[in-house]
């Protein structure tokens, strides 16, 4: 399984935006809770979603994707995907 | 007014609540259940009724409430199908979810001691969360949050303005909600991180 991953292309990113309401401290703690990341990393996408108004906060296959923009929009972040390629 | 805390020896959130509060995130958290079910995730009907009857698909267009367009916001801002086709595979499983997540509140404050009807003048009502019930606690906040922002136009950085209005306008008093949603969230991630 994690030879195929390898192999194939992953052309599809979740993107989180920014919005008025979500709380700081929230964001980060959905990207460490759901994707697991580090509490650095959770922080950095934090900030760039703060800053830049949006941050791509996961990459891989469009199934992928689109089963991590559905658990965004469980979570209230307001997220979108698209082909990067 | 005291938010979140975590309990040291059995790491779960513990929050004491006044009956005043607890009737109030009740009834906030009732609301969101019937905007939730009120428009119902289903397609417009206007063909073979029974065709309809026998067409369990989600909904494809997106909803005309902007509570709920913010809810469920399109995952594909570029392709219409692509976008139709996530809307109807997830719409319903995430309109269930986050019903569900109010409900369990809800039953949660009545287990908790609160009354159908709050009469009793000081009430305190005593919750305990374990990580499960904290993180549908979590979301169903961030729901009540994004439904009250998107009513009273919240935008980034606009915190000034709402502290200008006049005490009895109600959106001042619909905002302070909102805030203190805010801060019982920001303690329960607090709780929770600890």
């Amino acid at each position: 399984m994690p030879d195929e991953i390898t192999f194939q292309a992953l052309p599809w990113v979740t993107i989180v935006w920014n919005d008025p309401v979500n709380l700081m401290s929230y964001v980060t703690f959905v990207f460490t809770s759901y994707f697991g990341y580090e509490k650095k990393k959770a922080e950095k996408l934090m900030m760039e979603v703060h800053r830049d108004g949006r941050s791509v906060v996961s990459t891989g296959t469009r199934e992928a994707m689109e089963r991590d923009v559905q658990a965004m929009h469980e979570y209230g972040l307001w997220a979108t995907m698209e082909n990067s390629s | 007014m005291s938010g979140f805390a975590r309990h040291r020896r059995s790491g779960r959130a513990i929050a004491t609540f006044s009956g005043f509060e607890a009737d109030l995130l009740r009834s906030l958290a009732s609301q969101l259940v019937e905007l939730l079910r009120n428009e119902r995730a289903v397609p417009p009907s206007g063909g073979d009724p029974l065709e309809a009857l026998f067409d369990f698909s989600g909904p494809t267009s997106e909803p005309e409430d902007p509570v709920l367009l913010r809810l469920f916001p399109s995952a594909y801002p570029d392709d219409d199908e692509a976008a139709a086709e996530f809307r109807r595979f997830t719409e319903g499983t995430l309109r269930d979810g986050k019903a569900d997540a109010a409900v369990s509140i809800i039953d949660a404050l009545e287990e908790a001691g609160l009354p159908p009807q709050l009469e009793e003048v000081g009430l305190v009502i005593d919750v305990e969360l374990d990580q499960v019930a904290a993180m549908t606690w979590l979301r169903s906040f961030t729901d009540v949050r994004l439904a009250l922002a998107t009513r009273l136009g919240v935008e980034e950085g606009d915190e000034d303005y709402w502290h200008t209005l006049p005490d009895d306008d109600p959106r001042a008093q619909a905002h302070d909600i909102y805030e203190w949603v805010g801060y019982l969230q920001e303690t329960l991630v607090e709780a929770l991180s600890g």
